[in-house]
């Protein structure tokens, strides 16, 4: 393992200029779950030595380590894990690598001359420079004050991740009568686990007019346990003063305002909110990474890279994913791209034209935002979610004006990412595109 | 028998306890819920008012202009939080002109310094996210913001260190007048005093009646409001109010002392006295009327709402001291805003009163300084680093949103009054406060709550009582 210093100047307590050596890494990963871990692999395997990967959390693994359900892997080892055996498969790699990592450490900052400072208990709080940085911090659920529900205070209402903590690593069991809000996947997941658990899920409630979450937990966690799915509905209100005793549910309208007359009470000790995940990009923001509006992570080109030169974005940080082998197959390109980024040095490649990838009809946003061809691989993945759901229509790609792809699709919905190829021959030969319209259109 | 027996927890009571522990005097607070601030001290707007509102000449506009006064020192002497980064009270048509020059004369007699009316151009140079709507404002430089946690918490730390005994989960339900003073009934047996003060907020009308026949109403007035994430604690840098209306000062936009931006309160007289509850009205109607008059409020970033009680009486004036009837006992009724600001001048005088009465001494050895949990956002890189040298803890972050250590935390539970609950240490230190609101840090809070009790993590609460976080074990029933 390489571990390089750089020697830095400061100001002693008594006023003086010292010199202190600052370590110094390749490439810097901030978070420690798959898409760290995953950059971390593929950055060590395209050639650098020197890796360090910052977690927060006591293990690596992040979020997987409480995702005790099978179903992921499907893609990436063509078998069904757990979410603990799926992460294990990248940590045993990360360490039969030797690639180093700090455990409980957070990052407090990150400059845009690419110094990190962290602090844990160990070391205190350090500073380390690094060639390249893969954001990967993940993303956090949004809370119930977001969705401005009404009502009382009470303990006994948890974001669907908190639960998930509680019961599948510390062994606790929230509540034993659950009213669910939101039908995002850890939502359905938690309906499953919390029924195995002896607990009764009296019903998931969702505002939207279509679940946000994979059509196989809808099937496999909710109508394989009768429980029943109110889609269009919302909480009210809520009761209760030291625990939650109740929530009255209500139909919405179209602008997802409750229908008076509609409202149905519910007596419940637990309210578990699956009401969306939002990318965590506070370090971005002070880094000064510019940020897409409507996915909230950092905007990146083909090669994942955000308008800080050097700092490439992968995983939730970059867009909230559906599963984690896109997650994986996302990293493992943004650590390629750090490697190379590095490897290359300071002879800087003549970068030539930039195309605009642009959402239109159907399409909320693209990762990435913009493509350099002369920097794109072969195949360049364009993930994009949908705006509401679409029945047999068409994913259709434009160069400018000129349709090149029109994708039959059954269905095509805001809770399942959908993707499309782009060929980097495909590019060449239009040397004229300037944009690159992304849109779904019904048949 | 206790020399003075002090009823209710909140900041009034705390502010009493502290200025009492002055002397030498055998002082205990009594209160219903498991910790200090758990009222209407807890939920409030969070502001040092300067004190143009309040009718001149009234015992109300005396002490919030004190108050406000003394609140400098003793942020600085209890080691918590305070800024006075002003206060504009807006109007949006030239007819409600004159509703501005009288607050301003109101101010002025009122001993209120530095008021300035601005014009439509000079309101918006201060303060830019005003709408174009905006017709003029009444400047005041000497309001503040404060943190009603800390400020209460401290007061009750510093009184505990000066020899207050607390006693929690205590609910007085009689009170009996006895030769030497009064006999005090609660749930938890019977205390026995020469003097009572009644700091019990909204309930201050119950304790009144049982000692005094000139009877008392307190009404429940219940103020939601909506909390925004700290991105959006820069929207403005001062305390916005509209003109005052017939139920009180109007929905203010204001940033906290933490950095986040608070919209609020409504106003609506309630029945039920914990009914502490929001309604999708009255967050509505937030914000919608904050919006009259900033612009751009950037509403997706509500990070939480709440609602809390005012304790409003109807002459609208602080009622403090000895109702005529009943000596020895002193009320402090009628504490609505402005409470918290002049809660330092509200415990000064009771306990002035009170020394007079029992004619006390001063204690030698007052302690008037308290240090506070240590905030490792305000130390310098190497004072942070000394720090977690020292003590590992400190380097342990638990709280990812308000980068709160674990060391801040068991700080929290150890000191003085230390937190018990989720609440008591999000309260203390933060933890919790911040924009995903406990979503990670509560099951390791619960964890150290349950450590450092000794106990079980299944007894930790959210704010005590039957406030239990989980319900058991997995798989416990089947």
């Amino acid at each position: 393992m390489r571990e390089n210093c750089d020697f830095i100047k400061y100001e002693t307590d008594d006023g003086k200029i010292s010199e202190r050596a600052r370590k110094t890494y390749g490439v810097v990963i901030i978070g420690g779950g798959p898409a760290g871990l995953a950059a971390a692999v593929s950055a060590r395997e395209a050639g650098i030595g020197s890796i360090l990967v910052l977690e927060r959390d006591r293990e690596l693994g992040g979020i997987l380590n409480q995702c005790i359900h099978n179903g992921f892997g499907l893609h990436t080892f063509k078998e069904e894990l757990t979410g603990p055996e799926y992460a294990k498969k990248y940590i045993d790699r990360v360490k039969e690598l030797g690639i180093e990592y700090r455990l409980n450490t957070m990052v407090v900052d990150i400059s845009p001359r690419k110094v990190v400072t962290a602090m844990n208990r160990q070391e205190g709080l350090f500073e380390l420079k690094a060639g390249a940085i893969i954001l990967a911090m993940g993303c956090r659920e949004r809370p119930r004050g977001a969705l401005n529900i009404p009502g009382y205070r009470p303990a006994g209402i948890f974001s669907a991740g908190t639960a998930q903590r509680l019961v599948n690593m510390e062994g606790f069991l929230p509540g034993r009568e659950v009213v669910i809000l939101g039908s995002g996947d850890i939502g359905l997941i938690m309906a499953r686990r919390m029924t195995l658990e002896g607990a009764r899920v009296k019903v998931v409630a969702e505002l939207m007019p279509y679940s946000g979450g994979l059509k196989r937990n809808i099937v496999q966690c909710l109508d394989d346990y009768g429980i029943p799915l109110k889609l269009s509905h919302t909480v009210v209100d809520i009761r209760g003063k030291e625990r939650i005793t109740g929530v009255t549910l209500a139909e919405v309208d179209g602008s997802g305002k409750p229908i008076p007359g509609t409202e149905e009470n519910y007596d419940c000790d637990t309210l578990l909110l699956s009401v969306g995940l939002i990318p965590e990009n506070e370090l971005s923001c002070g880094l000064g990474v510019d940020l897409s509006p409507v996915t909230a992570g950092p905007r990146v080109n083909e090669s994942l890279e955000t308008n800080i030169e050097g700092v490439f974005a992968c995983g939730n940080v970059l867009h909230v994913h559906d599963l984690v082998d896109f997650v994986s197959q996302e990293a493992e390109m943004a650590g390629r791209n750090a490697a190379e980024y590095i490897l290359r040095g300071s002879e800087q490649m003549e970068t030539g034209r930039e195309v605009r990838l642009v959402p239109a009809a159907g399409v909320r946003y693209t990762v990435p935002e913009t493509i350099r061809p002369d920097r794109m691989p072969e195949k360049l993945t364009v993930r994009f979610r949908s705006d509401s759901v679409y029945k047999n229509c068409y994913v259709s790609v434009y160069f400018n004006e000129e349709r090149i792809l029109h994708r039959k699709r059954p269905i095509v919905t805001p809770g399942e990412m959908e993707n499309v190829v782009l060929g980097r021959e495909q590019l060449f030969n239009y040397p004229d595109v300037e944009t690159i319209t992304l849109m779904v259109e019904e048949v | 028998m206790f020399d003075v027996l002090i009823i209710g927890g909140g900041v009034t009571g705390a502010a009493v306890a502290r200025e009492l522990s002055r002397y030498q005097a055998s002082v205990c607070l009594l209160e219903k819920e498991g910790d200090v601030c758990c009222g209407t001290s807890k939920a409030n707007s969070a502001i040092v008012h300067a004190g143009y509102d309040a009718k001149e000449g009234s015992l109300m506009a005396e002490l919030n202009v004190k108050g406000n006064q003394r609140m400098e020192s003793l942020a600085e002497e209890l080691d918590i939080p305070f800024a006075r980064n002003g206060s504009l009270v807006v109007c949006l048509e030239e007819e409600e002109l004159p509703g501005l020059v009288e607050l301003y004369h109101r101010g002025i007699a009122n001993g209120v310094p530095g008021l300035r009316i601005l014009d439509h151009g000079e309101a918006l140079a201060m303060e830019p996210n005003l709408t174009e709507g905006v017709f003029a404002a009444l400047y005041a430089p000497t309001a503040g913001i404060i943190c009603p946690f800390q400020l209460t918490i401290a007061l009750a730390e510093n009184a505990v260190v000066n020899g207050v005994e607390f006693q929690f989960h205590t609910e007085v339900t009689e009170m009996i007048r006895i030769q030497e003073g009064y006999r005090v009934r609660t749930n938890r047996g019977d205390y026995t005093a020469r003097c009572v003060v009644n700091a019990a907020g909204v309930y201050a009308d119950k304790i009144h009646n049982m000692v005094s026949r000139k009877k008392l109403t307190i009404i429940a007035r219940r103020g939601e409001y909506c909390l925004l994430d700290k991105k959006a604690g820069a929207h403005v840098s001062k305390t916005i109010f509209p003109l005052p209306g017939k139920y009180g000062k109007g929905i203010l936009v204001a940033p906290t002392i933490h950095g986040n931006l608070i919209l609020g309160p409504t106003a609506v007289d309630v029945e039920d006295k914990e009914s502490t509850n929001t309604t999708r009205g009255g967050l509505e109607e937030v914000m919608g009327k904050a919006g009259l008059y900033v612009r751009e409020l950037p509403l997706r970033q509500v990070i939480t709402s709440f609602a809390g009680l005012r304790a409003h009486e109807e002459g609208h004036e602080f009622i403090i001291g000895e109702p005529g009837d009943a000596e020895n006992f002193f009320d402090c009724a009628g504490i609505e805003s402005p409470g918290l600001t002049s809660s330092p001048a509200i415990g000064e005088m009771v306990a002035e009163q009170i020394r007079e009465k029992l004619h006390l001494c001063e204690k030698p050895d007052f302690m008037a300084r308290r240090k506070g949990i240590h905030n490792l956002t305000e130390l310098s890189l190497a004072e942070r680093k000394t720090l977690i040298r020292e003590k590992p803890e400190y380097g342990r972050i638990v709280c990812r949103c308000e980068m709160i250590s674990e060391g801040e935390i068991l700080d929290a539970i150890r000191r003085p009054l230390g937190a018990k609950s989720l609440d008591g240490v999000k309260r203390r230190t933060r933890a919790g406060a911040g924009r995903c609101q406990g979503g990670f840090c509560s099951p390791k809070v619960m964890e150290l709550l349950a450590r450092e009790n000794g106990g079980d993590l299944m007894e930790v609460t959210k704010s005590g009582g039957d406030s239990r976080i989980v319900a058991g074990r997995n798989k416990d029933v089947l």
